[in-house]
This record gives structure tokens, sequence and C-alpha cells, in this order.
């Protein structure tokens, strides 16, 4: 079977900080992760790999040190890795990202599942999955707790809802999209950590890529940002501290206007 | 495309590197550098005062974008029921609307729900679009997105707005990428620009920690899934008439053709209610110690009328399922009301529950992150005070 794996990179979010004087966030020195989503879709993928064989291949889009998330997917066990990186690729949004991958998933051959994280934890949108599927014309299992399921023609999965979970059953190739429940991501193996020193990580630019100008990067994406600023801070409220039976007296005055009794 | 700094009139002041988000630029000799990790949001090109960074778009040529008028609604729906996802999106549409003056419609989907129009109506939309069909008795991607894009296509709205739920994340990115035009992802904040008359979608990124205003300036409709619990619902005008188009699917029967398919569905027990609907959420978190003392949350809950939420570490350790998990890695959530017992407040879950209009913190620890965004807390031991205030509670509304 082969199988794909979108990753991206991110800023680790246990490291950022607000500057309190400008109230941007302080990247200096932020270390960068694979996508916590996306540990989980690379796990999923080794799960299948070891059920019914094949290859795994994760791809993605970003800067050349995007490189460090693609070498670190194959000590976890990944196969081949590509990175798809351009200055033409800059500001890319979901629809041009979406694109991007697709052609370069499309340039790889062959896929019968293709494995993304719920979504990105830097932009939170969901939506290049969904997006890579119409690109590629391939169906979709969004949001998947776990697969039940899979051979060569056909997989069983539970999608996660506001009320517990649907069964879907799609035709391959099909996308689907992980959330966290689904397993829990090994650690990397020794071997794999001494592979993915020397492992080569395939680089595709725009050039190498069957891609319309007008259509990767800034100009081939449909929303562009017009504002960014720092959401008002929340002040910090009354904090109650002595004797239990006074401080919850204290706080239930407090919230009682709140509760609306 | 590209971004630039013109060298000459950079005086190296710094302000660009300040109001970069990605930490893309840095001061090389007194000279703002650019490097790879820009993403071209142009943040900087607004902050310079000496316009020294300049941002070259090359334009193509775009649709013409001119034939498309009025917004509308996607109606979620459930076993024939409207979600209040539906009566919140109607009110913020018939808002938009107004302000261009144009037409509300709503769009619902399903089978044996043409019942639901009068309720569409009554909540304000103009006209109503129903897809009925027994094939659309379940939620299933391919034939919403492909009659949702129909739909468009054919009556061109300029504003397209969708519950950012788990039907609506998962198929309107599909019909974003069918027609080709642009999607903001979870919008807390919508609103037209009286000059150009343009959608503005304001939603959080990093978690929150940044807002972007985002527009989609060259392509039609501008679409955006709306977060829940975030505007008003509409209200229920009894009465109010609507004009009802049924379309027709009978022509082109592709549309309801599907390779996934719905097997089953499986309801999660839930201790009380679904954490994303509830308006209250007691959450509990590493300092309760162990399964066990969830029944202190879970009654705190149950007397307050909410539902029971977790901390990651809580998820982690096995004491409550991850679908009550709030956090990055699990639930945005915005109740009205939300008390975190134990949960010293990683910045992970404040992400997930900092748009809360109250927050209420108990915790051990004078220290803890938590009482930084909480409106009113408690320094002290949990066992002591989350039983006292459910009594006392408990007392008080019985009276």
């Amino acid at each position: 079977m082969n199988i794909v794996v979108c990753i991206k990179q991110v800023p680790d979010t246990t490291d950022v900080k607000i500057n309190p004087e400008t109230n941007t966030l302080v990247r200096d020195g932020v270390a960068s992760i694979i996508n916590p989503f996306d540990m989980y879709a690379i796990e999923e993928a080794l799960r299948i790999k070891e059920k019914v064989g094949g290859t795994i291949t994760a791809i993605t889009m970003g800067p050349p040190q995007a490189e460090n998330a693609l070498r670190e997917a194959i000590s976890l066990g990944v196969d081949d890795v590509i990175l798809l990186s351009d200055r033409a690729f800059a500001g890319s949004d979901t629809w041009a990202t979406s694109y991007t991958l697709a052609q370069g998933i499309k340039k790889l051959g062959k896929f019968d599942i293709i494995l993304c994280g719920k979504q990105a934890i830097d932009g939170d949108t969901a939506q290049v999955g969904p997006g890579i599927a119409v690109q590629l014309d391939i169906p979709q299992i969004m949001f998947v707790k776990h697969i039940r399921e899979i051979n060569d023609t056909k997989i069983i999965a539970e999608r996660m809802t506001e009320e517990g979970a649907e069964v879907i059953e799609s035709s391959l190739p099909v996308m689907v999209s992980v959330v966290k429940e689904i397993n829990t991501p090994r650690l990397p193996s020794l071997k794999g950590k001494m592979r993915s020193k020397k492992a080569e990580v395939i680089k595709w630019t725009a050039a190498d890529l069957d891609v319309e100008e007008d259509c990767i990067g800034l100009n081939g994406s449909p929303t562009v940002v017009n504002k960014i600023f720092t959401p008002p801070q929340r002040s910090s409220g009354v904090v109650f501290e002595g004797e239990p039976e006074e401080t919850v007296k204290k706080l239930y005055e407090a919230i009682k206007p709140v509760l609306g009794g | 495309m590209s971004i630039q700094v013109i060298e000459e009139k950079c005086v190296g002041c710094g302000a660009c590197v300040r109001v970069c988000p990605f930490g893309a630029i840095e001061m090389v000799e007194k000279i703002a550098v650019i490097n790879d990790k820009c993403t071209l949001c142009g943040a900087c090109v607004d902050a310079c005062k000496f316009d020294a960074i300049v941002m070259r778009i090359k334009h193509f040529e775009r649709k013409d974008i001119s034939a498309y008028k009025g917004v509308f609604v996607f109606c979620e729906q459930k076993d024939g029921k409207l979600q209040t996802i539906s009566y919140e999106m109607l009110g913020e549409g018939r808002k938009l609307a107004d302000q261009l003056g144009v037409e509300l419609a709503g769009i619902v989907m399903g089978s044996n729900i043409k019942a639901l129009a009068t309720e569409i109506g009554e909540r304000g939309a103009d006209k109503i679009y129903i897809a009925d069909a027994p094939e659309l008795k379940y939620f299933l991607d391919e034939p919403y997105a492909k009659i949702m894009a129909k739909v468009i296509e054919e009556h061109k709205p300029e504003i397209v707005l969708t519950g950012a739920t788990s039907i609506g994340r998962a198929f309107i990115p599909r019909v974003a990428a069918m027609l080709d035009t642009g999607l903001t992802a979870d919008c807390t904040g919508l609103d037209i620009c009286e000059e150009t008359k343009m959608l503005l979608q304001t939603r959080p990124a990093f978690g929150g920690n940044i807002m972007a205003t985002i527009l989609c300036q060259h392509y039609r409709p501008q679409m955006a899934t709306v977060r829940h619990k975030v505007m008003k619902e509409a209200p229920l005008q009894k009465g109010r008439k609507a004009e009802i188009v049924n379309i027709d699917l009978t022509k082109n029967k592709k549309v309801l053709t599907s390779r996934t398919k719905f097997i089953d569905a499986v309801l999660e027990e839930m201790h009380t209610v679904n954490i994303a609907e509830a308006d209250i959420i007691v959450s509990g978190g590493r300092g309760l110690g162990g399964p066990e003392n969830f029944k202190l949350i879970e009654e705190l809950a149950q007397a307050l009328g909410g539902a029971v939420g977790a901390s990651r570490a809580a998820v982690d350790s096995d004491w409550i399922p991850y679908s009550h998990q709030v956090g990055q890695t699990g639930k945005t959530v915005c109740p009205k009301v939300y008390v975190a017992c134990g949960i010293s407040g990683a910045i992970q879950h404040l992400i997930g529950m900092q748009s809360a209009d109250t927050i209420i913190a108990i915790n051990k620890d004078p220290n803890a992150p938590i009482f930084k965004v909480a409106n009113y807390g408690i320094v002290g031991d949990l066992f002591d005070i989350v039983p006292r205030l459910t009594k006392m509670l408990r007392k008080e509304i019985a009276v």
C-alpha cells in the first residue's frame, strides 16, 4: 500500500511567549516541531504499514529548514521524504497550499491513503486535507479517531463528531485526517535516528512541479491577511485567599450575577 | 510577488522586527533583512514609518465578481433538528445582509426536512433552498459539497457562512476548493468594510495569541466558517414568511453519489452535556490526583447545570475520555462561565478556554498561570473548596 503523510513544521507553542511591551509573540529561539496532530498521522501510517505492508512517504511544503521535520519523520520509521520548497510558495493560503501539495503528490505518482493531522496548531484551519482531496479528486474521512479496518480496496473508520463518532466506509484512494485519540505516537528508534542523518531528502521547487504561476504562493491565494493584531489581554481579576469558608462565600457572592441567580 | 527592503530608506529602527509574528526579520548592520520564515503577511509593511518595506504583488486577470450578490448560510441539521449554530449564523448573516442591503438565504440538506423551512424563515432568512433526498439522510462529505457548490454556482452569493463544526469544517473546504475561492476558518468576528463592501473576517491564530483579519479580495464568494457560541442567535419571529426553493436533484443524479458511505453512529455516553455546546463548563486537571475525584467536578457541574471538561494532563492519565479535553489538542470552548479546578493553566490549556466570558479558577498555587486569565479565583485546596461551593450553590438554588 502506498501511504502518504502530509506534515507541517510549526513553532513549539510551549515556547511561545508574549512580549508584554509590544504584545507580540517572541519567536526568537523558539524551537520548531512537527505539528503535534501530524505525529498521530505518522504513527497511524506506521501502524497501517505494519498491518498491510507498503511504503510511507512524508511530504511537506515549507522553508528549507522544514527539512528537519522530515528527518524526524524518518527517525520514526517513514521511508521516503519530500520537501516542497521555493520562495514562490511563500504566502500560500490553504487553497494554494492544497494545490501545491497535491501537485507534489501527483508527481510522486501512486497513493492509496493520504494521512493528515486534524489541523496545524499555528493556523488551526483544518482546510488543507479536504483541499488536497478535491485537487486529487478523492473522497475523504475527516477527524478520524479509529481505523477499524483497512485493506487494498476499502477503509472503515470512526470519525469524531460532537456527539460521539460516525462509522464511515470509503473506497481507496482516500484522504484521512486524524485526531489525537487515534493512537499514542512512538518514540524514534536508535536505528531510525541513524537513518535520518543519512537519508536523502528529495527537494522539489516550483520548477520541478507541474504548477501554474498564478496558483502558487501569494498569487494563488484567494485570501490575504489584511491586519494582524494582538487580542486585548485579559486582565487579572479578583483572587480570594484565606479560610475556605470565607473564600467560597466571597466567590459565591461575586459570581452570583454571572450565574444569573 | 515579493517583499523587499529598500536599503536606502531603512533606518534600522527595528519596528518591523517587533511586529513580525513569524520572527522572519533580522537586523544586519542596522538594515532589516527578511528571511525564509516570511509568509508575506504584510505586518511589517504597515509598521514601517519610512516606507522602506514594499510588497509587490503581480496581478493576474481576475474573474468578474460583480455578479455575486447576497448572503448564504448553511443551516446544519441533525435528525431533522436544526442545530443552534444555524441560528447563530442566521443572526450574523442577517446583520451582514442588512449592512449590504441584500438578501439572506439559508440552505438546508437532509431527508424529509421540508418542515425546517418555516423555522429558518422565522429565524430571518428571506429565501430557503432545500435539498431533500433519501441519500442525504446522513451527512456525507461529497454529496453535501457537490450540492452546495451547485447552488452557489447557480445563485452567486457574495458571502457564504458555515458553522465550524465537525460537519461544516469537513465539507465546506471541499466546496471552496471546487469553486477556486477563499475560505477563512473558524471566524470569531465578521463585518463589512464600509469602503470596499468586502467581508472582514477576523479569526484567532496561534491558538488565540494573535488575531488576524482576512480578506478575500478577488474571488467570490467570500467564504467563512464561524465558531460556535460566538455570534448572537437570530431571534424567532413567529409567522415570518420566506420564499422556499426546492433544489432539483433529479436532473443531475451525480450530485448525490458518494464514494464514502455511512455505516453507523456511535453515541458517547456523556457525563452531562457536550462541552462545545455548554454555557457553563467545570474542568478538572492534574490537581484532582485521580479519576475517582472527577466526581467532585461532576457534582459542581451538575449544581451549575454545566458540562464537565478536563485538562490534557487528566485525559492523558486516562482519568476521563478525550472528548472532554479542553485545549490545543482537544476542544476550543467559549462558554459563558468556565471553572478550572486544579488546572495550573499551561498555555495549551489557556488557548482552548481563554475566550470564555467569565473564568473562575481554584488552585492551591497562587502563582499558577490560570489566575492571570481568571476573573475570579480562590487560592486553596480544591478538595475543601469545590464541595463547599457545590453545597452552597445547591442550597441557594433550592431557595
